[in-house]
């Protein structure tokens, strides 16, 4: 038995921790790919009971963040710490084992399995010994539909293969997943990048969920309307480097959106197409 | 929290049901549809009900015995390639490797005089290094199974020959047939059992525990989840932590146990084994998975599935010799067969996904 039960032995929300250890920090952070500097100094903490926003615009270093929080990449220099403690994450089952699950955009599910299967994926509880231990069906299938219901999401059918669910209900999924198996950060990859306004709404709701469930979040969008629905800080990427940190009360979300979109590039990128003169060809 | 999401939902399957309740609606038969090997199971019926028709002999019993042997020295190899396609691989090796397996086997024993169990054992470690081998490589290289496999599957034939040739001097192995432990080894497998005065050969038994074994792993133990989960997704199997490696690794020896046991057959089964043999048989394992549901892609599939596409192959290898045809027709029926079927499947699973 991997599984853990939910909602034991989890940190108060957000008023006590902050003179705790952040649950996750990075602090000068960097990564090399061969010659390229994918991340440069980048500092950012993690706390529970809070949302910390990464945001940035392609190529700006996001997913290697995500990648050295999740285990799958190793930073090079600087300091990964979890819960005050410096430490390399060998991989995502390392990072697992101390609680960071990571929710990625289009890597959250199989689809073609089943949604039992989905859910308890990778922890599957099992009974019996040896070579006639098996997996626990009974109890994964009645699990699976008692807590996405407690999620909000009521399925006909957990059999049903996941990929038949709307993008929306898949991160959810995904989501409900790592509340239930006891993580106490949570990583989401861009989570609503490729869904609609209602769907997306959806997606943020249940963020905002594991939030008030104590959990410390770090949800990476580009979308500043979105992070600044949720956020408690923002930290800001540019080409690989921080180009801002930033608690809410801090900043405003018209100030969050200019230094997002590149704020003096977006102002004269304004102008260019305000002014451009009509070329001579399409006259 | 809970009140609008499930609206959404609810609207999104258009259901307007309110819970549980709605589970109801789905009948047996849809359930039935949504498995993978039912195209393989319809296809089976067809062929047989055909050939009882086509062949006055094809309904007694000693006739479906051999239809059984035929299927099952097909079936056991074709249940392990299922898992392994199930996983997202391919093996292009696993037919000449059945002979490797027997080569080994028949070599040791002969060379050293020592007891045939003896070969037995050391063909068992042969067998199962070179599926480690073709494993290693795959998690190591990351290079398409496809290629290295047909790497492997070039290797082996040519070791086939050039090994025995240089050891025995002709093409094929010294029979064994009067060294010691023969008789015992004959006994496991190759020999016959009488079933209301029906020959069944032990094969036949091999064939099923497999496929017993193999379905139980599949849908009831945590490695059955993580055979789906690498060949339907990789990339976010190991991001939940799914040792996709160890997985692999573990499905590629699962071939190699086919093959020795299939290898130990055919040894025991005619005391001398042909060093050319197995060439071509990689893709008739893969058919068979095929035919029984398997995706090409990985991800999808079932041991019971690939055991009846062994089935149709047995089935129809035998059916055209009773049916006094001539046996050169014998390779365009199965590659009919492999087309309809796969469109069948791919039918069948649109059905079942539109049903949900």
């Amino acid at each position: 038995m991997t599984e853990k039960p939910s909602g034991t032995e989890r940190p108060e929300a957000a008023e006590s921790s902050a003179d705790a250890a952040p649950l996750v920090e990075l602090a000068d952070v960097s990564k090399m790919y061969g010659n390229i500097r994918a991340l440069d100094g980048v500092s950012l903490d993690v706390r529970a009971g809070e949302i910390t926003c990464v945001l940035g615009d392609n190529g700006a270093g996001k997913s290697t963040l995500i990648k050295i929080i999740a285990g799958l990449h190793q930073h090079d220099s600087g300091e990964l710490r979890i819960e005050g403690e410096a430490v390399r994450l060998g991989s995502p089952r390392d990072a697992l084992d101390r609680g960071i699950a990571t929710v990625y955009q289009d890597l959250a599910v199989v689809p073609l399995m089943p949604v039992w299967r989905n859910f308890f994926l990778g922890s599957e509880p099992t009974k019996g010994w040896g070579p006639f231990s098996r997996m626990d069906v009974a109890h994964m299938r009645r699990t699976t539909h008692s807590e996405l219901l407690r999620m909000g999401i009521d399925l006909r059918d957990v059999d049903q293969p996941i990929g038949t669910l709307s993008g929306g209900e898949r991160q959810c999924v995904a989501i409900a997943r790592a509340v239930h198996f006891g993580a106490r950060v949570l990583v989401l990859d861009e989570p609503t990048a490729a869904l609609g306004v209602k769907q997306s709404g959806v997606v943020l709701k249940y963020v905002a969920a594991a939030r008030d469930a104590g959990l410390g979040v770090v949800l990476i969008t580009h979308n500043p309307h979105h992070a600044y629905l949720v956020g408690d800080r923002f930290v800001l990427l540019k080409r690989g480097t921080m180009a801002g940190s930033h608690r809410k009360e801090d900043l405003a979300l018209d100030e969050l959106t200019r230094q997002m979109a590149g704020g003096s590039e977006l102002e004269q990128l304004s102008h260019e197409l305000e002014r451009a003169p009509v070329p001579d060809h399409l006259r | 929290m809970s009140a609008p999401a499930s609206a959404e939902t609810g609207a999104e399957q258009g259901e307007g049901h309110a819970s549980d309740e709605r589970l109801a609606p789905r009948s047996p038969l849809r359930r039935l549809l949504g498995r993978p090997e039912l195209g393989s199971v319809v296809g089976a019926l067809a062929v047989f009900v055909f050939f009882s028709f086509a062949a006055d002999s094809f309904l007694r019993a000693s006739s479906l015995s051999t239809v059984l042997y035929a299927s099952s020295t097909i079936g056991i190899m074709a249940v392990p390639v299922a898992l392994l396609m199930i996983g997202g691989e391919f093996d292009l090796s696993a037919g000449v490797m059945v002979t490797s397996s027997s080569l080994v086997a028949s070599m040791f024993s002969y060379q050293m005089t020592a007891n045939v169990w003896v070969g037995v054992g050391v063909s068992l470690l042969v067998t199962l290094a070179f599926g480690l081998f073709n494993g290693a490589m795959l998690v190591r290289t990351k290079l398409p199974s496809f290629i290295i496999t047909l790497g492997m599957f070039l290797m082996l034939t040519g070791l086939n020959l050039g090994l025995t040739k240089a050891i025995s001097g002709t093409v094929s192995t010294k029979s064994i047939s009067d060294m010691e432990g023969f008789d015992s080894a004959k006994a496991v497998f190759a020999s016959q059992l009488t079933v209301g005065g029906v020959d069944i050969q032990i094969t036949v038994v091999w064939w099923l525990a497999l496929v017993a074994l193999a379905t139980w792993l599949l849908l009831r133990t945590r490695a059955g989840n993580w055979i789906f989960a690498v060949g339907g997704g990789q990339h976010t199997a190991r991001a939940v932590g799914v040792p996709v490696a160890r997985t692999k690794m573990g499905l590629y020896l699962g071939v190699a146990l086919g093959a020795w046991i299939s290898g130990q057959h055919l040894l025991l089964n005619y005391d001398v084994v042909q060093s050319g043999e197995g060439v071509g048989n990689e893709l008739i394992y893969i058919a068979a998975a095929v035919i029984g549901g398997c995706l090409l892609t990985g991800g999808y599939g079932s041991a019971v599935g690939a055991a009846v596409g062994a089935l149709i192959f047995g089935m129809t290898n035998k059916g055209i010799v009773y049916a006094q045809w001539s046996p050169d027709w014998f390779k365009f029926f199965l590659g009919a067969m492999l087309l309809i079927a796969v469109l069948l499947n791919a039918w069948i699973r649109r059905r079942a996904e539109a049903n949900r």
